[in-house]
This record gives C-alpha cells, structure tokens and sequence, in this order.
C-alpha cells in the first residue's frame, strides 16, 4: 500500500500523484499509440466513436458531475456542434478552424440559451434541457435551406496538412488527440479556482455564495464550457457518421449521454472514460447477445433502450458510485487486505426536506 | 376564422388540453407526496390503456366493470413497481430517481411491444360515434367524457390532499421526511400508496384517451408534453396541472392552425421554457426561491 505524503502545495495539486500514475498512464498512452498499426480497422472505428463519447462526456461531467446541474438535453448541443461544423467546411473553412469554431459557437449558443435557464435547479432545470432538445430538434427537421431538413446533410471530407483524415488511422489520432486535448484542458481547469467553485456550487449553493462565488458566473460558466467541449465531440461525431440527420440526435442520444456519466461515475475524470468504453461497446454487447437468448426475447421492439433502462437502473440502486466507484472499492479491498472494513464507502442517507410551503 | 370555427378549435383544444391535464395530475400526485418525478408516468398510462384493452377487448368485460379493474391493476402494478424500484432509492438525491424514472420508462415500452405487439389497437366504449351539436359545434362524446372524468378526478384529488388524514401525511413526508417519521408517519407505506394512487390515476387516463387515441407502445411521449403541463402548472399544484394542461391544449391547437407546423410542434415546450425563464415556480409557486 502506498501512503502519500503531500508536503507542499503544489504535490497536492498534482496531476500526477505519484510515480506509479505516471508509469501507467504511460503505458496507456504507449498502448493507444501502438494500437492503430496492430489493431483491425473496424476495431479502429469503434475506439474512435469511445474516444468521441468519452469528449462529450467532459464536457456533460463537468457539468452533471462537477457542478451539480443535470441536464437532459445534451443531444441538441452535440447536434450543433455537428451541423455547425458540417456548415463551416461546407464554406470552405479548413477541418482545425472550423471544428474548433464549431465548438466555439456551440459554447455560445449554450451561454445563450444558460442564461435565462441557470434560474432554474433541479429538476427544472433538467426539464428545461429536455424542452430545450426538442426545440432544436424541431429545428433541425425544419430549417431546411440551413439543415437539409430530414434528409440531412452529407459532411464534407476533412483533410489536415494535405492529409486525408477520414480513413480509420487518421481519424483515430484526431480523436485521440482531441479527447486528451479536452481532459488536459478540464483537469487544469478543475484545480484552478474556477473549478474548486464549480465543485463549491456543487455540494452547496448556500455556502458557494457565502464564500464569495458568483452564483450566476459560475453556473453560466459551467454551462458554456460544457456546451464547448459537447460541440467539439459534435463536430467529430459528425465525420464519424458521415451523413447528418435529425434522427442521430434525439431524446435516445441525452438519456445516452447521461447514462455514461452515472453508469462511469459521477464527479471522476475516470468515471468518463469507462463510461465511454460502456457505452461505446454495449451495442456490440447486445448484438452478440441477440445470438444467444431465445428468437421470442431478441426480436422484441426496443429492447435494446430497455436493456439500457434496466443497466441504469441497476447502477442507481446497486452502485450508485458507478464503475470509478466499484473499481475504488475493488483496489482498497485489496490494498488492505485482511483488514477492509466493509462500511469505509457507507453513503450517509440524506432525509428529504423541501423549502416547499403546500 | 369565423364564430363557429373558433369554438370548434377551441372545443378541441379544450379536450387535448384536459388530456393533458389528466397525466399531469399524476405527475403532481407522486411529487406532492415523495418530491419525485416521475418520468415514466406517460409509459404507466401506456400500459394502463393496454391492460384496458385486455380487459374489455380480449376479455370482453363490461365496459364500466373494465374501467374499474383497470385502475385496480394498475394501483397493484404501481405499488410493486414502488416496493422493487423507488423503496430501495428513499434518501438518495431526487435526481438519482428520476434517472431510474426515464429507465423504467424504455423497460414499460419493451415490455408492452414484447407483450401486447406494436400494431395500434382500439377499445370498444359506449360512447363511440355519438356526437353532440350545439351553436353550430359538434362535440364527441368521448372528448366531453375526458372532460368531465378529468374536473371530476382533480375535484377528489383535492379534497383528498385537503381533508383525508392520508392525505395530509403524503403532504408532511415530502416536505420533510424526517420529521414526518418522527411524528409517526409511515414514510414507507405513504409512498406505497401514493405509487399506487398515481398508477390508478394513469390507468384511468389510459382508459379516458384510449377512444381519443390509438394505443401503441409510443403512445406514452404524450408525458411529455403532460409533463411541461405540470411544471407550467407549479408541480405541487392540482389545479394548476389542470389549468396549465388546458392551456398548452388550447395553445397547441391554435398554433397548428396560425404557425408553421415546426413552431406548432415545438409550442408546449415553448409556453414552458417562457413561463419557467418568467416564473420559475410555475403558475401556482409553492416552492419559495431559496435565500441564499
């Protein structure tokens, strides 16, 4: 077992705690390097669609997990990161700006629509996510000259350097590089005294304000940000499918992206990535189970959201930690073996009261 | 537009807009007595038009002895749903719930496709084909029978919360669980009842809508728009679930008529984003802004 001792402030604030971090984070790193030229292109493909999710989910954790708003209605800025970008290189802009301005101006839109919103907590505020994806669904099928309506739009070919970046190699690394992009970027952001507010709002809005935190600032901050760093995810998600439609983004796709950021583990950077990894290869899961239950039981209409459903439910009421919780439970059972104390992860229940009057 | 036509539109909208009302009023049950929402209160009400169908159609019960064992069911299927789902989640954060919610919704859908089949299907009812003429409207009678089992059902919903001693208790455990239990209030069994309450209340809706609409798995995304009902309304509101789902009823009808058909479809969403950006509360507030 390895004691950390912290005798200075900035080995607190630390990315890397200790040396075994380094050591096998590298070796991640090494093995995500290596992967491209040993692995199969459709294998390739579905990492790249992980590393995507795993963007989006930076970019729902800082706000679900970091700062305590839900929302469900995350597809809508996926959607217009995507189709911002689709328009941009339609204009002729090289695929770097215009992705990276897509994802700006999708963190604009969601300051936009943030501001009056963040009024709102709670579950208001994730209903006014939800209506607020219907809107831009709605938009979407019926902006015509701008969307292409239902029948979508194709994305045009990106390129990078006189390089093609649509064959699975490239597209890999792209994605790769932008997923470590955005973690590096919200790692920093979360030691700064940005993100210690972000958290200070979190766990209580009385005692975030007392000490000083902007309500307002903070939330609309969060809000943006997160908008960002869906929009960039939308801007590649766009390449990966190639064709842009309404129906890519629908109700399915937020309750998707909320389902990575609880089942991984609210309120962790690793709870992202194994959320990603979850629901990036749970559709493979579920194809390969097709083959093995009974023909009655696989064709069933929407089964698969159902099997969501249930998985969902299951980590709420088992684990509501989620993966990152498990593991952390798993590794400290092990580091103290003989001597783990069951109760070291017990939740304190917290009884209901409301500020309600009737 | 003229006279006619505008009460015709308006008689319409009046009738959506109760339909509306009537889901809603199941939301607000389950939150006025547990604080949480129920997202799959739309899916609940697409079973019970199923397990009407069952009754009246595959079974061929009388339609008012259907009606009643439809709401029966529906309370045990509500109370079981409460006792294997929600129970095992009392004093974990309401957000955590309503994400099981929106899970129990698709695993409701699955299960009534594998069930029941996607094909839509009808329920035979007395009140079929029979339309009344007045001032040059015409108004079925299955539109005025949501009507009127709608202003009826909020009436003794409200006298519930107001005067029946479980009522009240409903009202103490969600305000404050804690110290609903320490006055000798059974936190568990009130939020049995209020499940099965709310369950019986979709059922009864199902059975309302099912000759307005077809019954199809999908027929639940109705919620939704019940749903943006109830928060216009305030959440913790009867009435206001009521007057709001009239409203967005109203409203959505004449917007399909003077809108483009996206604004027309967005509508409901709309009224609810400008009335929550206006008043956050809803119509009727009962939530204080808290101070901070």
């Amino acid at each position: 077992m390895r004691f950390l001792f912290r005798t200075s402030h900035s080995k607190d604030m630390a990315i890397f705690q200790h040396s075994g971090q380094v050591f096998w984070y590298g070796l991640l790193a090494l093995a995500l390097f290596v992967a491209p030229f040993v692995l199969d292109p459709f294998y390739l493909g579905e990492l790249a669609q992980v590393f995507i999710y795993a963007i989006a989910g930076v970019g729902l954790m800082l706000l679900v997990g970091y700062t305590g708003m839900v929302s469900l209605g995350h597809a809508a800025f996926l959607a217009i990161g995507a189709y911002a970008h689709a328009r941009f290189m339609t204009y002729g802009m090289p695929f770097l700006p215009s992705m990276l301005c897509a994802a700006l101006f999708t963190g604009f839109i969601s300051m936009l629509i943030g501001l009056p919103v963040l009024r709102m907590t709670g579950v208001y505020l994730a209903i006014a996510t939800l209506a607020l994806a219907e809107i831009v669904e709605q938009v979407l099928t019926h902006w015509t000259s701008m969307t292409g309506g239902f029948r979508g739009m194709r994305v045009p070919d990106a390129e990078m350097f006189g390089l093609a970046l649509d064959p699975p190699r490239p597209f890999f690394f792209v994605c790769l590089a932008a997923l470590l992009a955005s973690m590096f970027a919200v790692l920093n952001l979360l030691r700064s005294p940005t993100g210690r507010a972000f958290m200070a709002v979190r766990d209580s809005e009385t005692s975030a304000v007392s000490m000083g935190i902007s309500l307002l600032r903070t939330k609309t901050l969060a809000f943006t940000l997160s908008g960002v760093f869906t929009g960039l995810a939308g801007a590649l998600f766009a390449h990966r499918i190639g064709h842009l439609a309404p129906d890519a983004f629908t109700l399915m796709t937020s309750i998707q992206l909320l389902l990575m950021v609880v089942v991984g583990g609210l309120g962790s950077m690793h709870g992202i990535i194994f959320g990603a990894i979850f629901i990036g290869l749970l559709p493979q899961g579920i194809a390969l189970a097709r083959d093995v239950v009974p023909q009655g039981v696989a064709s069933w209409p929407g089964i698969e959201p159902a099997v969501f459903g249930a998985i969902l439910i299951g980590f709420l009421i088992f684990e509501p930690d989620g993966i990152h919780g498990r593991w952390r439970k798993i590794r400290r059972y092990f580091e103290e073996f003989p001597l783990y104390r069951k109760d070291t992860f017990k939740r304190q229940q917290q009884y209901l009261s409301t500020e309600r009057l009737r | 537009m003229d006279g006619a036509q505008f009460l015709q539109v308006l008689i319409i909208g009046l009738s959506q807009g109760c339909v509306y009302g009537l889901i809603a009023l199941g939301f607000v049950l389950i939150y006025k007595a547990t604080e949480v929402v129920n997202f799959a209160q739309g899916d609940l009400m697409m079973i019970g038009m199923f397990v009407a169908f069952t009754f009246l159609n595959v079974l061929g019960l009388p339609y008012w002895l259907g009606l009643v064992a439809t709401c029966l069911s529906m309370a045990l299927i509500g109370a079981l749903l409460e006792r294997a789902l929600i129970r095992p989640m009392i004093g974990e954060p309401t957000f955590a719930v309503l994400m099981l919610t929106v899970g129990l919704g698709f695993i409701l859908r699955a299960f009534a496709g594998g069930a029941w089949g996607t094909d839509p299907k009808a329920i035979d009812n007395p009140f079929s084909g029979e339309v009344l003429h007045f001032l040059g409207v015409s108004l079925g009678f299955e539109n005025l029978a949501v009507m009127v089992g709608t202003v009826l059902l909020c009436l003794a919903l409200g006298l519930y919360f107001r005067f029946t001693r479980i009522g009240v208790s409903m009202q103490a455990a969600s305000q404050n669980q804690l110290a609903a239990v320490l006055v000798g209030i059974s936190v568990n069994r009130v939020t049995s009842l209020a499940w099965a309450l709310s369950a019986a209340i979709a059922g009864f809706a199902g059975v309302m809508l099912a000759p307005v609409s077809l019954i199809d798995p999908q027929v639940g995304f109705i919620g939704i728009k019940a749903f943006a009902a109830a928060i216009i309304g305030g959440l913790g509101s009867l009435p206001g679930a009521l007057i709001a789902g009239i409203a967005l009823g109203v409203i959505e009808q004449f917007a399909q008529i003077a809108l483009p058909t996206s604004i027309a479809t967005a509508s409901p969403y709309l009224v609810m984003l400008i009335m929550l950006i206006v008043r956050p509360g809803g119509l009727f507030a009962s939530i204080q802004r808290k101070k901070v």
